[in-house]
């Protein structure tokens, strides 16, 4: 009796365990060499549509105490809300970086990943990245930005876009410059966009748009000055953190 | 009597006497009944009820928020949609942004969007299940329920379901629609927008009835073997072809290729000019023609610059033959009546110059490995049966073959194709949205003998590829039509007369749009004879001068005659007139100093007009709008006025913001600029 009850649970347990997806974890190279450090070579705060793959690879590197670059350390990538690294784990090349490409999970907002490395005791060093998902909102305010906004705002050429930055007086503030912008409302923000510098003290070189542009798109605008904010936006007024 | 016994005793050994069975059945009966209510108060959703009340209590605004909340199964129905929706059971916090902090789901709020959620629901966009009450059934392909969920990076593709214009907040789709057009994929699949509209490429793929006097077949050969190996930014797919094939379809493309109507025998083939001078005189003269407005090439760097309306001339010279190039040079439409490629009346010195140019960007890697021995008759004939097979002609115009009726599915109805109709390559995730991803990345890892080429697509070009396809649904065609956004009409617009031939002559529409057609690169034309004066514009048609700036792509000089420029002036000074207003609006003699005095301090104090524009290029420095240094014999007094008020009505989407100045600064405005006439021309600094 005992034995045919021993022997239903191992059957019961061996078809649930096969019926569980199983992905086999792949086998993990043991490091060659350890480091003391992380330090970020390229690829944060870039802005992306939500659950998008991000434009440009993001590259961390490992330094000893002497801050030399370590080849053949294990780097590995973390991140909350849905981030998928490929790859997420790795070995330093011979110039002592790892690069992954990032894509960012299906909500909007900020994402914060974590790139991490062990010396020989095994302490782990860490950095922590932000990369931005933009969601509706802020890629309709990317859009608007794009037409209206960043010739002057932003100060940085590309090969298709002259900045107009340095013509101007008045210094445009760029769009992630959140020391300026996170201390303005949505209201100061909307009558800035809307009225134009001049009606509000300051500089007529920013023209009004409210004639250009809907409400939904300064809206819009305002969405993605708040997304790209650094140091991150925190709203304003009554708000209360959950635990 | 001896099984009932048995039966008995088997009885009595499990519960006893008859008292206590009772009693043990008894508690049976009410642990079966407690099932009910057990299973109803354990219910998922109810969980997530009872979360989200522990949540909002203690924040300042649980009054509000518990007072808005409703507990129960909730349901948005709404049966002309066809929608069921109980997400909002779960997702009770939907409609709250004070609860903006709150990152666990399913207690976000919904970011900002157009729509209410009461007018569509949720599964109209995000798909899943929307009558299902478990997180299990409602978000996954589960037995029972087809539809998961669809994620986020493809989200966009809901809004073409209604959107069937371009939408400025969804650029993945718009990505994805212009690449279904300009990949060609609808020359071979047929997609049908849901109000009944085919797409069309948006591509030039070259006819080839006469390819034999265009280039070589070793050419032919190593272009078909790997276009991306000539040009990085061809369009044309890698076929995946043998060398045998290569060979054969080569041979075939040459046999049936028949002589064109030339140039030849009218005047001689301007010699190539290959000394050093005038090879950096042909540089020169390919700079100051702006072919690079429509045609790339690699820098020495290696960085591929120049626009992508004609074919990248990286390598020009290893493929074209140098009497072709000059019968093109001098007339494009001889060779391929539909080009984009304007007639640019070169002289025969400048003809020579740019083939001596084209000539020395040749790299003779790319042929190096291609030798070809005189094809067979076999061999043609296998030639055309392959060009059959791969449908060639699906987008290329070939003598005697024909253009194929549904050579690929049709993808109309793509974005809701059944799963279980679908055949899954190993590797690739169960739903549609990886299926179309994988089918588009790699299309013959779903068996060597399908037809679909190997694209050379970014990654994001896959997913907007994908967005656009995810948008043919089903759904799309049964929504309500009064939902239903519907796309612009193509224009049929063609000039007539003369100045109509000029403009077809010229190829204006490849890069100006008149009355709803044309290209998308140059300003548009539409209300022009009521933007320009006319001795200006039939300067500028002789001699086309920078307007702006900051612009790469530049309006090529054609070296029209005379008669001609005044032929397209007359034209376009008539016909092109905005109904919008009079020109005699404005009598411009009337201006005094006075006006143009308060204009200009209009102009550089009120609405800083100098952060964009340039008046006085000594001072001013703005380098986004054109230079104004000599605005007042471009422009008619009354369009500067009307522009003032309002730019967008006379130019939709155009960057000059919608000022709405009142009459009087507008007035004082335009006659400020008016007055810019006679100032000398003088060079901007370049920045």
């Amino acid at each position: 009796m005992n034995r045919a009850w021993l022997g239903s649970i191992v059957l019961a347990l061996g078809m649930t365990s096969a019926c569980s997806r199983h992905t086999a974890v792949p086998a993990e190279a043991p490091p060659k060499a350890f480091g003391a450090a992380l330090v970020l070579v390229s690829g944060d705060k870039q802005a992306a549509g939500v659950g998008s793959a991000l434009d440009q690879p993001v590259v961390v590197q490992v330094n000893d105490e002497k801050g030399t670059a370590v080849a053949g350390a294990l780097v590995r990538f973390a991140g909350a809300g849905g981030v998928i690294f490929d790859p997420d784990r790795g070995l330093t090349g011979s110039d002592g970086q790892f690069t992954t490409n990032v894509s960012l999970g299906g909500v909007h907002g900020l994402y914060r990943i974590v790139a991490a490395t062990k010396n020989s005791s095994g302490k782990a060093a860490e950095i922590r990245i932000d990369e931005i998902a933009l969601g509706y909102q802020e890629t309709l305010g990317k859009q608007v930005s794009d037409i209206h906004c960043v010739r002057c705002h932003d100060s940085e050429s590309t090969p298709e876009r002259v900045s107009n930055h340095d013509n101007l007086i008045a210094q445009a503030h760029s769009f992630t410059d959140g020391a300026i912008l996170n201390a303005m409302s949505d209201a100061d923000l909307a009558a800035i966009i809307g009225h134009g510098g001049a009606a509000l003290g300051k500089s007529a070189e920013m023209p009004p748009y409210g004639n250009t542009l809907t409400k939904p798109e300064i809206d819009a605008l305002i969405g993605l000055l708040r997304a790209l904010a650094d140091p991150p936006y925190r709203p304003q007024g009554i708000f209360y953190a959950g635990k | 009597m001896s099984l009932p016994k048995r039966v008995r005793s088997a009885w009595q050994y499990l519960f006893g006497d008859s008292a206590s069975a009772f009693g043990t059945l008894s508690a049976v009966l009410l642990i079966l009944l407690a099932v009910v209510p057990a299973k109803d108060y354990f219910r998922e959703w109810l969980g997530y009820q009872k979360q989200y009340l522990r949540l909002i209590h203690g924040r300042g605004d649980a009054t509000s928020l518990s007072r808005r909340f409703q507990g129960g199964l909730q349901q948005i129905w709404m049966p002309e949609l066809g929608v069921v929706d109980r997400c909002t059971t779960c997702h009770t916090a939907l409609k709250e942004a004070s609860l903006a902090d709150v990152k666990t789901q399913p207690f976000r709020p919904h970011p900002a969007i157009p729509h209410k959620l009461t007018e569509f629901g949720c599964v109209i966009c995000h798909r899943g299940q929307g009558a299902a009450t478990t997180v299990e059934e409602a978000h996954n392909s589960t037995k029972s329920w087809e539809e998961p969920i669809l994620p986020a990076r493809y989200l966009e593709a809901s809004c073409g379901q209604c959107h069937l214009d371009r939408l400025m907040g969804t650029p993945r789709l718009n990505q994805g629609r212009d690449a279904l057009a300009q990949y060609g994929c609808v020359r071979c699949h047929t997609i049908k927008s849901p109000d009944g509209v085919i797409m069309t490429g948006s591509d030039a793929p070259p006819p080839l009835q006469h390819i034999a006097d265009k280039t070589t077949r070793e050419w032919i050969a190593a272009w078909l073997k790997n276009p991306q190996a000539y040009a990085g930014s061809a369009t044309m797919p890698n076929f995946q072809l043998a060398d045998d094939e290569t060979r054969d379809i080569s041979a075939f493309l040459i046999a049936q290729s028949t002589p064109y109507q030339t140039h030849k025998g009218t005047e001689p083939a301007p010699a190539a000019s290959q000394d050093t001078a005038a090879l950096q005189e042909g540089t020169s003269l390919y700079g100051e023609s702006f072919c690079s407005s429509c045609h790339a090439m690699q820098n020495a760097a290696g960085m591929l610059v120049g626009g992508n309306l004609g074919p990248e001339l990286t390598r020009a010279g290893s493929k074209v033959k140098t009497e072709w190039l000059a019968d093109w040079l001098r007339d494009p439409k001889t060779y391929d009546p539909d080009t984009r490629m304007p007639h640019y009346r070169l002289d025969a010195k400048e003809v020579g110059l740019l083939i001596g140019f084209l000539s020395s960007k040749s790299d003779s890697d790319f042929l190096g490995n291609t030798q070809l021995a005189a094809a067979t008759p076999a061999q043609v004939e296998h030639g055309k049966t392959l060009v059959i097979e791969r449908g060639c002609a699906n987008c290329h115009a070939i003598n005697g073959v024909k253009k194929p009726d549904n050579f690929a599915p049709e993808l109309t109805l793509v974005g809701s194709r059944p799963l279980e109709r679908i055949l899954f390559a190993p590797g690739v995730p169960h739903t549609l949205a990886d299926y179309i991803g994988a089918k588009i990345r790699q299309p013959r890892s779903f068996g060597n003998a399908l037809k679909m080429p190997q694209y050379t697509l970014a990654p994001q070009q896959v997913d907007a590829l994908a967005t656009a396809l995810l948008a043919q649904t089903q759904l799309a065609q049964t929504l309500p039509v009064s939902l239903r956004i519907p796309g612009r009409a193509p224009s049929h617009y063609r000039p007539a007369g003369k100045a109509g031939q000029l403009i077809d002559d010229m190829r204006c529409f490849s890069c100006h749009k008149i009355d709803g057609r044309g290209g998308d690169m140059a300003p548009e034309l539409t209300w022009e004879g009521s933007s320009v004066e006319r001795a200006w514009l039939v300067s500028f048609l002789k001699n086309p001068n920078t307007l702006r700036p900051s612009l790469i792509r530049r309006m090529p000089k054609f070296n029209v005659t005379d008669a001609e420029a005044s032929t397209l002036a007359d034209y376009i000074m008539t016909v092109y007139q905005t109904p919008a207003f009079d020109q005699e609006t404005l009598d411009s003699s009337r201006f005094t100093p006075a006006d143009v005095e308060h204009g200009k301090e209009l102009f550089y104090g009120k609405y800083a007009c100098q952060s964009c524009h340039i008046v006085d290029p000594n001072k001013d420095k703005g380098y986004i709008g054109p230079t104004l240094t000599q605005v007042g014999t471009r422009l008619t007094a009354s369009w500067m006025f009307h522009w003032l008020k309002n730019s967008q009505s006379l130019r939709p989407g155009t960057q000059e913001p919608v000022w709405n100045m009142n009459d009087e600064d507008a007035r004082a405005v335009t006659a400020f600029l008016v007055a810019q006439k006679n100032a000398p021309r003088k060079e901007v600094a370049q920045k």
